[in-house]
C-alpha cells in the first residue's frame, strides 16, 4: 500500500464512523449509536436483504444468520434432476455478502425475543437488533401426508423441495431407475413455495427419460383443480412428450374442488405406494412434495397466523404481530406476490428500503415490485411469466394491464430466446443476491 | 424535461434516497425490481439479458414507450413496461443512466470472427456506434460487451424485418452483408469479445 493509499483508507474509515471521535477506526466500535439489523436466513429474500441495506447505507452494521454454509437455489433445481446441470452449479457461498461488510454468522437462529430485540442461536450466541429482517423459507407439513415424514424425506423419499442433498438423491434415483419404471409426483395444496414448480419438475424429468429411459412414466397427482402455466406447460407437453396421447410420458390427474380424487390418504414407504381418494399407484420414483408453512424460526417467534404463514404490512413487510420485525419471502403473506425467488429479491429490496429509511428517522418510500419467473419445457422451449406490482391503499396490488404469461401460440424463435432468457436471469438474480 | 433535470441532479449527489414521503418509487427502487434480471444496477452477468447501467436516458425511454406500446418485437418486455407510468419510466432512466458502462467480459466468442467483426463495426457501424458501440451519448444503445445472445437477437430481428431500422442503418447493414455475408455472426462476436 502506498503512503497515498494508505492516507486516503484512513480518512475513509474516519468518514464511516459518524461519531468521529479519533479513539477508535472500527466502524461498529461505538456502543449504542450504531444501527444495527439481523437477517434471520440467508436465502434468495434475506441475502439480498442484507447486501442492499449496506448499498444504501454504509452505516448500517448488519449481521445474517443462516444455519448451512452454502446456498442451493431452489429455481433451477430441476434442471439437475434432468442432468442439464449438477448440483455444484446451483450452489452459492457467503463470500460475495462478506465483501459488502455482512458479519456472515453461520449458526442457527433459535430464538427471536422481540421486547428485548434479541436473536439466539443454537450455539449459545445472542445478537442484538434495532430491525430484525426473518427470511426463514417454508417447512413442512409432514403430518398432513399419512405416512410420510421427515425421516423418509431424508432417507428415501426426497421431497427436494429445499433444493440440496435431497436433490441429488432424487437424481440419482432417476438414474438407477430401470427404463419403463414409473415416477410419481405428488403436488402440495396451496399455498406452496414456486407454484410452476413441479410441473417443470415433470417436465426435466421427461426430458431426462424421454433421451435415457423412453419406456418410463411420470404420474402426477395433484390434490388441485389446475396449476400455473398449466396451458403452457400442457402444450408443451404434447409438442414434447406425447401428452394427451395412449403414448404420453407424463399423465396429470388433478381433483375437482371438494373431491379428494388425488388427495394422499396413505404412502406405504417401503413399496413406494401412494393412495389417493381415486388412486392407487406403485412407483419406482415416488417424489411427494408435501403441504407448506413458514419456515420454523417464524413460528418460534410468534411471527404466524392460525394458517401457519406471516401476516406483514405490505409497504414495509413489518410483522402485524411483534414490531421492528419484517417477514419476507415465502414466509410471509404478500399476496398476490407469489412465493417465488424473484418476489423475494423484490421484497428483500423493498424492506431494505424502508429500515434503512425508518433507521434514520423517515418514513418508509413507496414500494415498487416484480415478479418474472422462467421455466424450461424441453430444449427450445422455455416459457416466463410476470407481473409489476404497487402498493396502493393500504395492500399490494397488480399494476393493471402489465404482466402475464408467454403467448401460448408456439413460436419457435421467441421460444428459444425465452430459454436462454431463463438462463440469464439465473445468473444474473444469483450474482444480485450472493455476488 | 425540468422534471427529469431535477431528479438526475438529484441522483448525483445520492439525495434522493433521503427525500421524504415520495408519492412515487424512488428512481432506485424502481430500477432495484429489474436488476434480478439485468444484473444489479443494471450490470447483466448473462449472455442474452442486455445491461441496462450507462445507457443513456433518451435511449432507455424510447425503449421502454416502444416495449410498452407494442411497437417492439418483444419477449417480456411488453409485459413488463405496461407496468409503469411515463413518470416512472422517467425516473428509471435516469437511474440507469447514472451508472457506469457496463462491459460484460465473461462471454464465448470465435476470436477470428471477432476480427472480422472489429473490422467491419469500424466500416460500417462506428459512425453511429461511436466507441465500439459503448459511448452512451450516441444515443444508439450500448455494443461492444453488451449480452452477446441479446445482440444476435437484435441484429437478426433488424434483419428480418421484425423490428424496423432507420434508414442508414438499412443502407450500411446491406453493404456489409454485401461485403461479407455472414457479417452478423463477425459483429455479434465482436461485441461479445469485449475484454
Amino acid at each position: 500500500m502506498s503512503k497515498q493509499n494508505r492516507r486516503s483508507f484512513i480518512k475513509t474509515l474516519g468518514l464511516g464512523t459518524a461519531a468521529a471521535t479519533a479513539a477508535t477506526y472500527t466502524p461498529f466500535a461505538i456502543g449504542g449509536a450504531t444501527k444495527k439489523v439481523v437477517v434471520v436466513g440467508g436465502g434468495m429474500g434475506g441475502a439480498v436483504a442484507a447486501k442492499y441495506i449496506r448499498m444504501m447505507d454504509k452505516s448500517v452494521e448488519v449481521t445474517l444468520i443462516e444455519a448451512n454454509k452454502d446456498y442451493y437455489t431452489c429455481f433451477t433445481s430441476n434442471e439437475v434432476l434432468s442432468g442439464k446441470r449438477t448440483l455444484a452449479d446451483i450452489k452459492f457461498g457467503y463470500n460475495g455478502l462478506k465483501d459488502h461488510g455482512i458479519n456472515v454468522v453461520i449458526d442457527k437462529a433459535t430464538g427471536i425475543d422481540a421486547d428485548r430485540k434479541k436473536v439466539s442461536t443454537a450455539s449459545g450466541r445472542s445478537f442484538a437488533y434495532d430491525r430484525c429482517i426473518v427470511a426463514p423459507g417454508v417447512d413442512f407439513r409432514y403430518e398432513k401426508t399419512p405416512g410420510y415424514n421427515e425421516n423418509l424425506a431424508n432417507t428415501s423419499l426426497p421431497h427436494a423441495w429445499k433444493a440440496g442433498p435431497q436433490t441429488q438423491m432424487l437424481r440419482d434415483q432417476l438414474t438407477d431407475m430401470k427404463d419403463g419404471g414409473v415416477v410419481a409426483i405428488c403436488p402440495p395444496p396451496n399455498p406452496f413455495r414456486c407454484p410452476p414448480g413441479p410441473y417443470e419438475r415433470a417436465s426435466q424429468i421427461a426430458l431426462y427419460l424421454k433421451h435415457n429411459k423412453p419406456k418410463s412414466k411420470i404420474i402426477i397427482l395433484d390434490p388441485k383443480p389446475s396449476f400455473s402455466k398449466m396451458g403452457l406447460f400442457t402444450g408443451g407437453w404434447q409438442r414434447h412428450y406425447g401428452y394427451k396421447t395412449d403414448n404420453s410420458m407424463i399423465e396429470w390427474h388433478g381433483t375437482p374442488k371438494g373431491s379428494d380424487d388425488n388427495v394422499i390418504s396413505d404412502v406405504d414407504a417401503k413399496t413406494k405406494t401412494v393412495i389417493t381418494g381415486f388412486n392407487e399407484v406403485k412407483a419406482d420414483v415416488l417424489n411427494i412434495i408435501p403441504a407448506q408453512k413458514a419456515g420454523k424460526i417464524a413460528h418460534v417467534a410468534g411471527l404466524t397466523n392460525d394458517k401457519g404463514w406471516c401476516p406483514v404490512h405490505g409497504d414495509t413487510f413489518e410483522s402485524t404481530i411483534h414490531k421492528n420485525i419484517h417477514v419476507i419471502g415465502d414466509a410471509a403473506i404478500a399476496s398476490p406476490l407469489p412465493k417465488s425467488g424473484y418476489a423475494a429479491n423484490s421484497e428483500g429490496k423493498t424492506v431494505a428500503a424502508a429500515i434503512v429509511a425508518l433507521l434514520n428517522g423517515k418514513s418508509a418510500p413507496d414500494p415498487t415490485y416484480v415478479n418474472t419467473c422462467y421455466s424450461v419445457i424441453a430444449p427450445g422451449d422455455g416459457i416466463s411469466v410476470a407481473m409489476v406490482y404497487a402498493f396502493k391503499g393500504g395492500k399490494i396490488v397488480k399494476v393493471k394491464g402489465s404482466g402475464g404469461l408467454t403467448p401460448g401460440k408456439f413460436d419457435t424463435k421467441l421460444r428459444e430466446r425465452e430459454q436462454y432468457y431463463g438462463y440469464s436471469w439465473f445468473d444474473n438474480i444469483t450474482n444480485d443476491t450472493f455476488g | 424535461m425540468r422534471n427529469t433535470i431535477t431528479k438526475s441532479a438529484l441522483l448525483a449527489t445520492g439525495l434522493l434516497l433521503s427525500v421524504q414521503s415520495l408519492a412515487e418509487p424512488t428512481a432506485e427502487a424502481l430500477g432495484y425490481t429489474c436488476a434480478g434480471c439485468h444484473g444489479t444496477n443494471g450490470a447483466s452477468t448473462g449472455n442474452a439479458i442486455p445491461s441496462l447501467a450507462g445507457l443513456s436516458e433518451g435511449y432507455l425511454i424510447n425503449a421502454m414507450n416502444e416495449y410498452r406500446d407494442d411497437g417492439r418485437l418483444s419477449q417480456i418486455m411488453g409485459r413488463i413496461a405496461k407496468g409503469y407510468t411515463d413518470d416512472q419510466i422517467e425516473s428509471m432512466a435516469t437511474f440507469f443512466a447514472a451508472q457506469p458502462v457496463h462491459s460484460n467480459i465473461n462471454q464465448q466468442f470465435d476470436d477470428a470472427k471477432a476480427r472480422k467483426g472489429e473490422k467491419l463495426h469500424k466500416k460500417y457501424c462506428e459512425s453511429c456506434h461511436t466507441a465500439g458501440g459503448t459511448d452512451p451519448e450516441d444515443d444508439a444503445g450500448l455494443l461492444s460487451g453488451n449480452a452477446v445472445l441479446f445482440m444476435k437477437y437484435t441484429l437478426a430481428d433488424f434483419h428480418d424485418g421484425s423490428r424496423s431500422m432507420p434508414k442508414r442503418m438499412n443502407k450500411m447493414m446491406k453493404k456489409a452483408l454485401k461485403k461479407d455475408s455472414n457479417a452478423l455472426d463477425n459483429l455479434t462476436n465482436y461485441y461479445g469479445s469485449a475484454k
